[in-house]
């Protein structure tokens, strides 16, 4: 069977779709057919992709509209009758093809207050930690970096609030750490802040796009803004600090 | 030269999985200037692939655990072939480096006491690997690049180098291209650490991503370093099959370790007929038995899917040679029948395995809890590579270091699942620590403009001539080759053939031409990929024909057997002085006294 593509093409902003027709075989994700395109019909095609099996965040990109890993997303999965088109993710400077200048993901990450463990529990240097407290932190530890939660995100996608938001990744990292059962640190003013947690007005397109279905909205947004509230809104909270800085 | 931009470092590591990230750490934290150079985005590296779990002798789990057990397993996994120090640095100095990772932030799995919990892997006498699910390696190098970010490392992602620079016989620099603009950066180096991972690449079924092309074992040999035990190569014994655009990607050994079984599709459980006799001893009798080693019973021994992968993988290559493989060329690999044995089976197999679950329900419209999945060998890892000084790390080049997949000697013929990760982990901070002592105690070389204009002029050619083929065709054919020719089953006339077949695409190879432009080119990168996978199968090839036997992952159907006389020699190759490709055979010291009582305890 053949399936038609349009797969964007471009240095920079500038660009256009660019028409490819490919053959598929059973069982094929997007990625293949577009690898199957640079290797036969147009060797300069810039893709990004790594693993092939969904665990390295790499090969992000928007099909028909939907940001999605193109090593998850079966050929089978999409309607033939139309092009598929396959362009790269938005929130980010376009590079070329489908690669996208991520860079600033890796500028939000060094601002977040490192993991700071209590002392160790154990005279031999190590923690005890029940599984039922990992388990909340393992799932945001999940994530594989693939920025699709920040591509979807309006406020970073529609209003490029890149210096004022870190968005639902590193909410989510945030969260991670906060989190964290031996972690003593404190985020939550960095959160309000720098971090602009009171921007995402909970509208959950993060958690639906997320490709390793980590419950970002209700699970860590939620509770981090929760804890930023106790402590800049709390009345008694508010008291206290009053009497505390003086 | 003019124009390319020189960045000045004490430690330059390429390569930002897990080893170059414990290399970077150990080196910044030693206070020297760090240089880190990753092919793609730092986080993207092979190492997240890695799922079943670190090896390291915690005894969290079974007490009886020590390092001396995880050292004579190692030995025996490895036929005897490893440098028996790294093995003895790498048992004994794992546990610190798993806790490290801990104190860094990792969550693993826990005991019901708050421990690390650790599982059972292949030819590991007692449960071991410290794991977080089926995802360990993502956890590994997420926590190792966090806390990397905050030590002022200068990362270089998206990165590859073409070319190390030499004073002399010592290694001082390299020259790499970005693959955003395409420009030449030079990297000036008071020592450098190679941490470049595999060579999957070369074969046509692995469960390595386009960037396993053997970078570092390339940049090493034609600088002049020695490459070692290159005929051992692991396959895999579980890649998926089916469907074929997914075929290679693995299957963890944690499916086995948590009960998974192998059936031929006579529904019988094959790897019962064939139990090699060094694990006599150490292997179930009855699946009864074995389903109670899984559960944790400490008087039963592990069922034989957990013997090693070389033994695991020629088992199904029987099985399915013989007429006996599933509809799409593999075996069965089921988890699904543990539901006989526990109340909550498929909860338990999501919980213990969700990426395996996701992997097979998304790729294969297989739910793994309820039905088996399809499985056969696929190409997974290299044990040979740059041959190395134990304690340091150092190659046979002054300034040279590797650690890693790249690098050679822990492993010996054949590796343990669950020894890549602690590898990483135990000889990464090795080399980073002795590549930063080596920086403050010699004085720099010197960059030579002459070689920086040889490797760019010789990396662009591929631009400049017209009329040649495209890469991919060539990478396509070598692939096809090794997979044909010097895969799991090997004879002396087939790798002839593939050597004489690798001399025609180096030859295509000179002639390779790419179009469009030096900006961000796929074209043009696999064009440089190229060299070094055709340097890295022919070391393969001209190593495995020269072991003129069967062990571990060399099985070779001409010499079936092992042969006492090559249990003491190690297989080296490196470039002759005409430019060509030098085999030689080299003998292994003498295991001192101590560690052969420790093996012969723990038989």
């Amino acid at each position: 069977m053949e399936a038609r593509f349009q797969i964007w093409r471009g240095r920079g902003e500038a660009g256009r779709f660019e028409d490819y027709k490919t053959e598929v075989a059973e069982g094929m994700v997007v990625l293949d057919a577009v690898l199957k395109i640079q290797a036969e019909q147009a060797n300069d095609l810039a893709a990004r992709w790594n693993c092939k099996a969904g665990k390295c965040g790499s090969c992000s990109a928007e099909i028909n509209g939907i940001p999605r890993l193109m090593c998850m997303t079966r050929m089978s999965s999409l309607p033939l009758e139309n092009p598929i088109t396959v362009e790269p993710m938005k929130a980010f400077p376009p590079i070329r093809d489908l690669v996208t200048d991520v860079s600033w993901n890796y500028e939000v990450k060094k601002k977040i207050k490192k993991f700071k463990p209590r002392p160790p529990d154990a005279p031999d240097g190590t923690w005890r930690m029940n599984q039922e407290d990992v388990d909340r932190v393992q799932e945001f530890r999940k994530c594989i970096e693939c920025y699709l939660c920040q591509d979807v995100c309006h406020v970073l996608r529609d209003h490029h609030l890149h210096e004022e938001f870190i968005g639902p990744r590193f909410l989510v990292y945030a969260a991670a750490l906060e989190m964290h059962p031996l972690d003593n640190e404190d985020r939550r003013e960095q959160l309000k802040k720098e971090f602009g947690i009171g921007y995402c007005n909970i509208t959950k397109c993060c958690t639906k796009v997320c490709p390793e279905s980590i419950t970002i909205t209700d699970n860590a947004i939620i509770p981090l803004k929760e804890r930023v509230v106790d402590q800049f809104y709390d009345p008694v909270r508010r008291l206290l600090r009053m009497f505390r800085s003086r | 030269m003019a124009d390319y931009k020189t960045f000045t470092h004490d430690v330059v590591v390429i390569g930002a999985g897990g080893a170059g990230l414990r290399a970077a750490i150990e080196a910044a934290s030693s206070g020297v200037s760090v240089g880190l150079i990753c092919k793609s985005l730092l986080g993207k590296a092979h190492t997240v692939m890695a799922e079943g779990g670190i090896a390291a002798a915690l005894a969290n789990v079974d007490d009886r655990d020590s390092w001396k057990v995880h050292f004579a397993d190692t030995m025996r996994g490895g036929q005897y072939l490893n440098n028996w120090s790294m093995a003895e640095f790498h048992a004994k100095e794992a546990p610190a480096r798993v806790r490290e990772l801990e104190a860094w932030g990792a969550t693993f799995d826990r005991t019901k006491d708050g421990r690390i919990l650790q599982r059972n892997f292949g030819g590991h006498k007692y449960p071991r690997l410290a794991h977080v699910g089926d995802r360990t390696g993502l956890e590994m190098i997420r926590t190792l690049q966090d806390y990397a970010v905050h030590l002022g490392i200068d990362v270089h992602m998206e990165c590859t180098v073409v070319s190390l620079l030499q004073d002399g016989n010592r290694v001082v620099g390299a020259l790499a291209y970005e693959r955003e603009r395409g420009r030449f950066k030079i990297f000036d180096a008071g020592a450098i650490v190679l941490a470049t991972g595999g060579v999957g690449r070369a074969y046509k079924i692995t469960s390595n991503s386009w960037e396993y092309t053997g970078d570092g074992h390339a940049l090493a040999y034609r600088a002049g370093a020695d490459l070692l035990d290159m005929e051992f190569v692991q396959f895999h014994p579980t890649g998926m099959v089916w469907p074929p655009s997914v075929m290679g990607i693995l299957v963890t050994e944690g499916v086995r370790g948590e009960g998974g079984v192998l059936l031929n599709k006579e529904g019988k459980r094959f790897m019962f007929d064939d139990i090699p006799e060094n694990y006599k001893t150490q292997t179930a009798d009855t699946p009864e038995e074995g389903w109670r080693y899984c559960q944790g019973d400490k008087n039963a021994r592990r069922p034989p899917e957990l013997l090693t992968r070389d033994h695991v993988a020629r088992c199904i290559v029987r099985e399915i040679k013989e007429g006996r493989g599933s509809p799409h060329g593999g075996v069965y690999l089921d988890i699904s029948w543990i539901k006989e044995k526990i109340p909550n089976a498929e909860e338990y197999i999501k919980k213990k395995l969700p990426s395996m679950y996701h992997q097979f329900k998304q790729l294969a419209d297989i739910d793994i809890t309820s039905q088996a999945m399809e499985v056969g060998p696929t190409t997974h890892y290299i044990m040979g590579g740059i041959r190395v000084d134990a304690a340091t790390e150092m190659s046979t080049l002054p300034g040279l270091f590797a650690a890693g997949e790249c690098a050679a000697g822990i492993n010996g013929a054949n590796r343990l699942g669950g020894n890549s990760l602690s590898d990483l982990l135990v000889f990464g901070k090795r080399a980073g620590e002795f590549a930063s002592k080596y920086a403050k105690e010699n004085q720099r070389g010197k960059i030579d403009p002459k070689q920086v204009e040889n490797a760019a002029a010789q990396a662009l050619k591929p631009f400049e001539q017209s009329g040649g083929e495209s890469p991919y065709q060539i990478q396509q054919d070598l692939q096809q080759t090794m997979q044909d020719l010097v895969g799991i089953v090997r004879k002396e006339d087939e790798m002839l053939e593939a050597l004489n077949r690798i001399g025609t695409y180096q030859k295509r190879r000179d002639n390779v031409h790419v179009s469009g432009n030096i900006e961000y080119n796929p074209g043009w990168h696999t064009s440089i990929d190229l060299n070094n996978l055709l340097v890295a199968a022919e070391a393969i090839t001209r190593s495995a024909i020269e072991r003129k036997e069967s062990r571990g992952a060399q099985f070779r159907e001409d010499f079936q057997s092992k042969d006492p006389e090559w249990a003491k020699y190690n297989v080296v190759v490196r470039k002759g002085s005409d430019g060509k490709m030098v085999v030689e055979r080299v003998k292994i010291p003498d295991i001192p006294g101590e560690l052969k009582q420790v093996i012969e305890e723990n038989q």
